[in-house]
């Protein structure tokens, strides 16, 4: 018993966090969905994700919806003569047989108008729509707002 | 922005002065930090100084910088404790000094967040030569800001910028400088 109990704790902990689990369309794979927690519900949440394309054919994310914003929105961070600003971005390309990361400092999804404060530890549903794929929805987890991205065992989706 | 700045070269005469920070004993502002207190250049001098624009509502590029800079004054440890690190808020409007005490509590406790009356946050930005611009966003409103990480040694002499997702391996050397 003494033995074991370490043991149960370690696969306890080792579970990995719900954001590395990966949502498959077609030919698109969707992982490490998270977001930062918000102080409130006034400021702007933000959404990251990582979109591999294991098809021959180009694809591109245009489309977000979701229950926890009224206006969730591509956004390209862009810095530019020293200057950061934030582009909307039409749609995200996913070249055939590529990775794209919407990550810190770069390309991510604005959530606009939250219905709610996003706590850490919550998980909310967000739909994708994608040019050829279609249609995927997958859930988001909330980290900390200081959080740099899942822990995830892998490094790819 | 980048039309803009070719406008100007070419109507201004611009030195070298013009475009790197002033010292920080020729600056001239007068904010407050997130616990109250009044914070103007000469409250600096003396220490080395690291210093970003930014805002609260900003939610990529600030808690990016603010995690990088977190995670320079772990590596760099005690010897941080003799650096001044300011986050100056371009958004004076919503960022009262309670929510950058709110917000800056999920950084490292040294950052001090800095906020003030408009004219004295453009007052500040005017010595480090950063810029902002309000920008109306769909009922609401964005800011663009400089993005880079200013620093000045003991003596408030502007040494370098630590640019927006510089390495760590470039970053903490740069800050180490100051502080040997």
């Amino acid at each position: 018993m003494k033995r074991l109990l370490p043991a149960a704790f370690a696969l306890i902990f080792a579970t990995p966090a719900l954001a590395c689990e990966v949502v498959r369309i077609g030919d698109i794979e969707i992982g490490h969905a998270w977001s930062r927690a918000t102080i409130g519900a006034d400021r702007p949440g933000v959404v990251y994700l990582t979109i591999r394309n294991t098809g021959s054919t180009d694809d591109a994310l245009f489309g977000l919806v979701t229950p926890v914003a009224e206006m969730p929105m591509l956004h390209e961070t862009v810095v530019t003569d020293g200057i950061a600003s934030m582009p909307h971005a039409m749609s995200v390309p996913v070249p055939a047989g590529q990775t794209v990361a919407l990550e810190p400092g770069g390309f991510h999804a604005m959530l606009m108008g939250l219905t709610e404060a996003l706590d850490k530890g919550a998980t909310f549903p967000l739909t994708l729509t994608f040019q050829n794929a279609g249609e995927v929805t997958v859930t988001v987890e909330v980290l900390a707002l200081a959080a740099k991205g899942p822990d995830c065992e892998d490094s790819q989706p | 922005m980048l039309t803009l700045g070719w406008w100007r070269t070419r109507n201004r005469a611009q030195t070298a002065l013009d475009l790197l920070p002033q010292p920080i004993s020729e600056m001239a502002f007068i904010l407050t930090d997130h616990s109250g207190q009044t914070v103007t250049p000469d409250s600096w001098l003396s220490r080395p100084t690291m210093v970003f624009f930014g805002f609260t509502f900003c939610p990529d590029v600030c808690p990016t910088t603010l995690n990088d800079i977190s995670d320079w004054l772990a590596e760099l440890g005690p010897d941080a404790d003799r650096l001044n690190v300011a986050l100056i808020s371009v958004d004076p409007e919503r960022d009262t000094p309670a929510a950058l005490a709110d917000y800056l509590s999920n950084f490292d406790p040294r950052i001090v967040g800095l906020t003030g009356a408009l004219p004295e946050v453009e007052k500040a930005a005017s010595g480090f030569r950063a810029k902002f611009e309000k920008l109306p966003r769909d009922g609401d409103y964005t800011i663009n800001h400089t993005a880079g990480v200013f620093l000045f040694d003991a003596d408030g002499r502007f040494t370098s910028i630590i640019d927006f997702h510089e390495d760590r391996r470039f970053a903490v050397p740069k800050i180490r400088r100051l502080l040997s």
